[in-house]
């Protein structure tokens, strides 16, 4: 089967059932993405599906073929994404550990809403922190919003051909 | 390494220096770090790092989980050694060279918010002992006196001369001053790096997926092993049947582990494994504690309070039961708390690679040393031959602190594969809340009476909980008493003459262990609820009835006032909004909270802002410490909510996040921190912020409601959260 990851083709052999979170991790060793409940209730394993954000641990390889698979490695060189300096910016992380998923969903967002309301936030950031870093990752969210909005805008208008 | 330069004279702590190549590195010998030998051997224990190119290298003994201490103990250093943050870098000490130290490097445990205040001491004077080297290199190069010498900001310069350097031209030099015996620490004034809000060093690599954990070790010709334990506690294997397992795709051996403890299925992917492993038919040997449930243990908790005699506690004064007699109006109340699961978001695992000479072991433990010595300890072999490597940890909460039973696992589990094979062994998430080392249940009753006056006059307290020390390590109690299961109630801030409290231990099968906060995580949910009981009979302000009986805890009430005045509680909060209040003393800091909420009629609350207020003495990074009471915050309120282990035919009966609920995003409330250090003392910071919220919660709720929750979760009282 033939997966696109980051920009680049993988040929893999495994069964079509094999949770999409377990190829990536444990075939292609890309580290980044977590494993956390393996139920799809956490969201550490969130990556983005042609752009959508998806809890891999419960998504079939299967259905990834063909698809653009983007992990937190792929999504930007040197953590340049705006996202991603948001959050040193607002020192998000404590533990670490379910921020790759927490980025993705937070980049998924602002993909689609350039400036997210709050309600708009709270319904796309469903993902767990057990160190608890919501309010850092509320303002961080915020902040891109404000300061990177032509950023996302023209990104929008490039991808998808209208504004959401 | 040149011969040490040791100073023997020194009064507290043993301070060596030694060249290293262009420069010199400092260590120090800190006592009761050995404590099988008073060692006064010359093992080098590098504490700091000055290099040629001036660059300065920080060790940081303990473990990263988010707690902040690989940033902030290091400032300690920094600051005493006048170094410029900038040019400093941090590294962990490697757990295998302590170990072939004598233990060198002391404490490594991360656990009781212990990392700055247990270390601040020895941390700042190894950098101002490393700065009067440097400065005593430079004034013999200059031929200057050592006293006109000024350090700032990694610049030494001798004012009258115009001269100055950078550290990195002396680092040699100063390789071959004496150390010196005294050398003072700076003022607080002083400060310049201790009490900034540098940046976490970690946070770079948790942003862009290369941040390692121990979960994420991976080697060549690495097999992977998915794990069973007893669904009842303290059951084995009787039988198994593997044989559909074994057909299955990767799968490479199905075998049980510690006289059948453990169930192990080892495939060429952990997935596969785990696929397998619910393929597997067990028979377990439950061993009689598959009658145990809920009720029962709650029946027997409620006979505990019940009970005649407890352990006294060390505070005990005056006569309680005269004065309660005696008073104006008497109240009593119970309180429960159940059990709770950490959960840490990194679920429970370990890579361990057994070759010829040497072991290697990857996992995320806040106790390297004991993680390291129990893979020596399966594998009967000795602890110097076992290499652990230092990651960051996926949270903590404790769960990897007391108990390395997954690191044990790991270790057998190669044991029994062809040496030299790597094995990553982890659980899920069902295996991590199931087998848990809990956070114990415990029952409180208080009863207290009121004079005429409304001040409280006699109180008594009886405390019904298992003992962690005793259950997990086997710790006798002190003449039945366990300090840690009373913290909160051994050193009341309120000034009553006459009290009596107790304890009495209540083991059941479930295991036990520290959860962040641990005794006061639930201890205040009775207190702090208590005393507002107390402040409504007497028909008073919960804030001003506390502080009327605080008068001689002068940073007790100092907290309270500080959050109190943050609020504003003196005026009233917006129409159909309530408030409550609590304080607290954990971990050598003071906390206080308010909540401030509404709750409609069908129980939903509404968490409108949370005020959290913390002395801890010194606060070294500001940033860090909000962070740490912001994320303690969102902890209390998920146990609140909905956090509950409960217990049936033996079993936990919660598996996973959809029935031990978290807080997400969207409940999260505005919160506003007040840090209020007063100095004077070092205080933790990792737990104490939890302390005081599940009372202030509650008593919020009383306000709003006239409902008085007096056992958790809030779920089971119907309410839920906005």
């Amino acid at each position: 089967m033939e997966l696109h990851v980051n920009n680049a083709t993988f040929e893999v052999d495994v069964e079509p059932e094999m949770p999409l979170l377990w190829v990536i991790r444990d075939i292609l060793n890309l580290k980044g993405t977590k494993f956390a409940c393996g139920i799809a209730q956490c969201g550490a394993c969130t990556v983005h599906i042609d752009g959508e954000p998806v809890r891999s641990c419960s998504y079939p390889v299967s259905a990834a073929e063909g698809k653009l698979i983007t992990t937190i490695e792929g999504l930007s060189e040197n953590a340049s994404h705006p996202v991603q300096q948001a959050w040193v910016k607002h020192q998000v992380p404590q533990c670490g550990y379910c921020q790759s998923g927490q980025i993705m969903a937070a980049v998924s967002l602002l993909n689609k809403k350039p400036q997210p309301t709050d309600a708009d936030i709270n319904a796309a950031m469903t993902n767990i922190c057990r160190c608890g870093t919501y309010k850092r990752m509320r303002e961080a969210i915020h902040d891109v919003a404000g300061s990177t909005a032509e950023f996302y805008q023209a990104q929008v208008v490039t991808e998808r051909g209208e504004q959401s | 390494m040149n011969k040490p330069n040791t100073n023997l004279s020194r009064r507290k702590f043993l301070i060596s220096s030694t060249a290293i190549s262009g420069g010199f590195a400092l260590g120090l010998q800190i006592p009761g770090a050995n404590a099988q030998q008073e060692s006064q051997s010359n093992a080098i224990n590098i504490w700091v790092e000055i290099h040629e190119d001036d660059s300065v290298i920080i060790k940081y003994a303990r473990t990263e989980m988010g707690q902040g201490s690989l940033t902030s103990a290091p400032q300690l250093v920094a600051d005493d050694l006048d170094a410029d943050w900038n040019q400093v870098s941090i590294e962990y000490v490697d757990v295998n060279e302590h170990i072939r130290n004598d233990r060198a490097w002391g404490d490594m445990v991360t656990v009781g918010s212990q990392t700055i205040r247990r270390s601040q001491d020895y941390l700042r004077q190894a950098g101002a002992s490393a700065r009067a080297m440097l400065v005593a290199a430079a004034a013999q190069a200059w031929d200057v006196p050592a006293e006109e010498i000024t350090v700032a900001n990694g610049d030494i310069s001798h004012e009258a001369s115009g001269r100055h350097s950078g550290f990195g031209a002396f680092a040699a030099l100063a390789a071959t001053m004496p150390v010196p015996e005294t050398v003072s620490l700076k003022d607080p004034a002083d400060w310049h790096i201790i009490g900034q809000p540098f940046p976490r060093v970690d946070i770079p690599a948790s942003v862009d997926g290369s941040q390692i954990y121990g979960v994420d070790a991976e080697l060549p010709g690495m097999v992977y092993a998915a794990v069973a334990q007893c669904p009842v506690f303290g059951g084995t294997v009787r039988s198994f049947d593997a044989s559909t397992a074994r057909e299955r795709r990767g799968i490479m051996d199905i075998f049980t582990i510690d006289d059948g403890l453990a169930l192990v299925v080892v495939a060429d992917n952990w997935w596969r494994a785990k696929q397998a492993l619910d393929q597997v038919n067990i028979d377990w040997d439950t061993k009689g504690n598959e009658t145990v449930s809920n009720e029962t243990i709650l029946e027997f908790f409620r006979e505990n309070l019940d009970a005649a005699d407890g352990a006294p506690m060390p505070n005990n004064a005056g006569d309680a039961d005269v004065a309660i007699a005696d008073a104006d109006q008497v109240l009593t109340a119970d309180y429960y708390t159940p059990y709770l699961s950490h959960s840490p978001m990194e679920p429970m695992g370990a890579t361990v690679h057994i070759q010829e000479d040497r072991v290697d072991v990857w996992t995320s433990t806040q106790a390297p040393v004991a993680s390291l010595t129990s893979v020596a300890t399966a594998l009967g072999i000795p602890a110097e031959d076992v290499y652990l490597h230092r990651v960051q940890a996926g949270g903590g909460f404790g769960r990897r602190g007391g108990s390395t039973d997954y690191t044990r696992q790991a270790a057998l589990v190669a044991q029994t594969l062809p040496t030299g094979t790597p094995v990553k062994l982890l659980w899920t998430r069902e295996e991590d809340m199931q087998h848990d080392f809990y956070r114990p249940l415990a029952m409180y009753r208080i009863k207290a009476g009121l004079d005429a006056d409304g001040k409280i006059q006699g109180w008594r307290a009886r405390v019904a909980s298992g003992s962690i020390l005793n259950q997990m390590r086997g710790v006798p109690l002190n003449n039945g008493f366990d300090g840690i299961s009373c913290e909160g109630f051994t050193r009341l801030p309120y000034q009553i003459e006459d009290q009596f409290q107790d304890f009495r231990q209540c083991a059941t099968h479930v295991p036990l262990g520290f959860w962040r906060t641990v005794g006061w995580s639930q201890t205040p949910f009775a207190r702090e609820q208590f005393i507002d009981e107390l402040a409504v009979a007497a028909g008073e302000d919960p804030y001003h009835f506390r502080l009327k009986h605080m008068a001689e805890d002068e940073l007790s009430r100092h907290i309270l006032e500080q959050v109190a005045n943050a609020v504003g509680w003196d005026e009233a909060p917006a129409e159909g909004r309530f408030r409550g209040i609590a304080t607290t003393e954990p971990y050598g800091s003071f906390t206080a909270a308010v909540v401030e909420l509404s709750v409609n009629d069908a129980g939903v609350i509404n968490i409108h802002r949370v005020i959290q207020g913390i002395n801890p003495g010194y606060v070294v990074n500001p940033d860090n410490v909000r962070a740490q009471l912001e994320g303690a915050t969102v902890w209390a309120i998920s146990a609140a909510m909905w956090g509950e282990i409960t217990i049936e035919e033996g079993r936990v009966q919660e598996s996973n996040f959809h029935n031990y609920r978290l807080m997400r995003l969207a409940e999260m409330p505005v919160m506003e921190t007040v840090l209020a250090p007063t100095g004077g003392f070092w205080g933790g910071v990792g737990e104490p912020g939890q302390a005081p919220i599940l009372p202030a919660l509650c008593n919020a709720i009383y306000a709003a409601t006239g409902t008085r929750v007096r056992s958790l979760p809030l779920q089971q009282h119907g309410f839920t959260l906005a």
